[in-house]
């Protein structure tokens, strides 16, 4: 038995490291809509808009999200006839135009974004909370406690963490090669002997999609590669939680209010317990 | 920790009302499942508060209910008479955990199909009659709609069975009276003699217990608005696809320390390899890991039987004290090892966790009984009381040894 810790303590000091070296690093991006009084940042999120609606669009859709949601307060808060001008632009394949044989109409603003255009491009509704940046340390959670579980900081990272592929590549490896995707494809001629990775990430199949001064917005905001990767991650975040700035209210005023309730409560409480503790027993007086 | 119980009698109120309204918007079948529960968190009015209050209240639960267990372990309030008590209690955690793994899979994402095949799958390890039960279960030989259908109706049921159980649990110990931290019974000789042994539960305990909860309810709001998705998996906000499974299965948290030793006995553990060639093969290292999970529970249920101690409380017993702290102590490591991927040292981690869990029940408890030597517990509770309180003789301000009802 203790042969066989010991044998099982070495392996596991050797194998750390080495696990963590296949982890590509994802930066911890401060959110305007993280912690407990964090709201969503309305410009932020319609800067986002554009760079979904010019970039990510082209291959991902976002089929849980209506159009009308652009309009909701929360949100990225278009003005009315702006959301519908912008539903227009897509069309939706409705099935009941022309005597039910269905057909082509504009979208209103009821209609969802449509699906993927691509097959293996994922749907980015909830694509925010669907992936984790932060895990650990050595599984206790905290750094997901701490750091919020890190999807809009993934997706910054991600879309940041195009590299020229390591040497030992070969030239006609299928995929790009990306510093913070995990589940990608990987050349064994990277590996070492005991097929750990000696370069983090791995290959991805989508080409990078954002570049400088790719998406020029209308404020003038800083548009490099990392900053349009940041816009867009917001607004993903809010795609997926669309109600999180009336959670947080709500919170807000249920802890408040508990809290109070709290402290009157130890009080009262206190105050009725201090004759029995005084030593004096409540007899006879409450007791039949 | 003697609050607990309020604690879970409000938790599971707030878990039917939030999972009725939630029932009302979901519709349990594979290609819609996952785009209702949208529907519920983006069109239903105050939808996201009552998923995220349904999901997190999953987890208050069994964090109640795991302080409450312990609780009575310490001050050994399952031993008799409340025997009785302590059973309907363990059958109230066995079906909360059915419940909680049924509720997990209606979301259909892909940790709920995927953990659902790894879990029932657990049944098919059962030898000759696995299978068919496995399909039995299902409704088919996959996860598929049969499962998810049959799922949403037992897990709209179980909750009321459990709140049956639970009247039928405060009723039990309604019968024997509470136990209390000194594990001194209430003297029963006079109603003079009660009277000092005890306070009335109005309103003293009726206070104390609102005011615990106010608390406890504080910390959960906060988690429920502020983190939410902390306690959850990020893969289950993928739509479940029977063709790729995650890489990283893992349950919910507070399955973990009864999965974690669900995974330690492995093909190369000398007590799997001579149950297998004991049984000629029948009990392989998968059925013997089934066996070992469920046997965690019964072993616990059998609580009442396997501690030989006179003595109650763990109060006035030093080397209990110790072992106990270690089972805490255990129950926590098996929780963080059951999340860990199984390779390098966290088997045989595991391995430890598990075999100390199954020593501390039927080899600690009953010995400790023989060989320790327990402090003498006050006479009464009134004397244990005094001993606290009497300002004549400069009384500490301990909470704990305030009598109970």
């Amino acid at each position: 038995m203790l042969k066989t810790l010991a044998l099982g303590a070495a392996l596991a000091l050797t194998a750390l490291p080495a696990f963590a070296e296949g982890e590509g690093h994802v930066t911890d991006y401060a959110f305007s809509f993280e912690g407990p009084f964090g709201s969503f940042d309305k410009l932020q999120l319609q800067r986002g808009l554009q760079v979904y609606t010019e970039v990510c669009s082209a291959c991902h859709g976002l089929s849980y999200v209506a159009y009308r949601t652009l309009a909701q307060p929360g949100g990225p808060e278009l003005p009315e006839d702006q959301m519908r001008a912008y539903a227009e632009q897509f069309t939706v394949l409705d099935p009941t135009l022309n005597d039910g044989e269905g057909g082509e109409r504009p979208a209103t603003p009821a209609d969802r974004f449509p699906h993927s255009g691509l097959p293996n491009a994922p749907d980015l509704s909830l694509m925010a909370k669907a992936r984790a940046g932060f895990h650990g340390p050595y599984g206790t959670g905290l750094s997901q406690l701490f750091n919020g579980m890190g999807g809009p900081e993934y997706i910054t990272s991600l879309l940041n963490g195009y590299e020229d592929p390591p040497a030992c590549a070969p030239e006609d490896f299928e995929g790009y090669y990306n510093t913070v995707f995990q589940a990608g494809g990987y050349p064994e001629e990277c590996k070492d002997e005991e097929g750990h990775h000696l370069f983090p990430g791995s290959w991805i199949a989508m080409p990078p999609p954002l570049a400088d001064g790719q998406v020029v917005f209308a404020d003038g905001s800083r548009n490099d590669t990392e900053a349009e990767a940041y816009n867009a991650a917001a607004f993903l975040m809010w795609a997926a939680e669309p109600h999180l700035n009336a959670r947080k209210e709500a919170g807000l005023t249920g802890v408040l209010f508990l809290a109070i309730l709290s402290v009157l409560l130890y009080l009262t409480n206190k105050r009725i317990w201090a004759p029995v503790k005084a030593g004096g027993r409540p007899l006879g007086a409450d007791q039949h | 920790m003697w609050i607990w119980g309020i604690v879970l009698m409000f938790a599971l109120i707030g878990q039917i009302a939030t999972g009725v309204v939630l029932a009302m918007h979901y519709t349990p079948h594979v290609d819609l499942a996952f785009a209702s529960v949208e529907h519920i968190m983006r069109d239903v009015n105050g939808g996201f508060m009552l998923r995220y209050f349904h999901a997190n209240g999953a987890s208050l639960m069994f964090f109640a209910v795991y302080c409450h267990i312990f609780r009575n372990l310490y001050y050994g309030s399952y031993k008799t008479p409340r025997e009785i008590t302590w059973i309907i209690g363990i059958l109230i955690f066995v079906l909360m955990m059915g419940t909680a793994f049924m509720g997990y899979v209606l979301p259909w994402g892909q940790m709920s199909f995927h953990g659902t095949s790894v879990i029932t799958g657990l049944f098919g390890a059962i030898p000759f009659i696995g299978e068919s039960i496995q399909t039995w279960l299902l409704g088919a030989s996959a996860v598929g709609q049969p499962a998810l259908n049959r799922f949403f109706s037992l897990h709209f049921l179980l909750p009321f069975v459990i709140l049956g159980l639970t009247l039928v649990h405060v009723w039990a110990f309604h019968t024997t009276g509470n136990n209390n931290p000194t594990g001194v019974e209430v003297r029963r000789s006079s109603v003079e003699e009660a009277r000092r042994d005890t306070v009335p539960f109005w309103p003293y305990f009726i206070l104390k217990d609102f005011y615990a909860l106010a608390v406890v309810l504080a910390v959960f709001f906060a988690i429920v608005a502020f983190m939410p998705n902390y306690l959850g998996h990020p893969d289950n906000y993928v739509p479940a696809n029977p063709l790729a499974t995650p890489s990283h299965i893992v349950p919910e948290w507070y399955f973990l320390p009864f999965y974690a030793i669900l995974r330690a006995f492995t093909g190369d553990v000398w007590v799997v390899m001579f149950a297998n060639w004991i049984s000629f093969g029948i009990i392989d290292a998968k059925f013997f890991g089934v066996l070992a999970m469920f046997g965690a529970i019964v072993v616990m249920a059998l609580s009442p039987w396997l501690d030989t101690s006179l003595v109650r409380s763990g109060r006035y017993r030093p080397m209990f004290k110790w072992w106990f702290a270690l089972l805490v102590v255990d129950f926590v490591v098996l929780m963080w090892v059951g999340a860990q991927p199984a390779e390098g040292i966290y088997p045989y981690i595991a391995l430890i966790g598990a075999t100390y869990w199954f020593a501390y029940f039927l080899v600690i408890l009953p010995l400790l009984g023989v060989i320790e030597r327990p402090l003498t517990p006050p006479a009464s509770i009134e004397a244990d009381f005094a001993a606290h309180y009497d300002p004549q003789t400069g009384g500490t301000k301990q909470f704990a040894g305030s009598p109970a009802e």
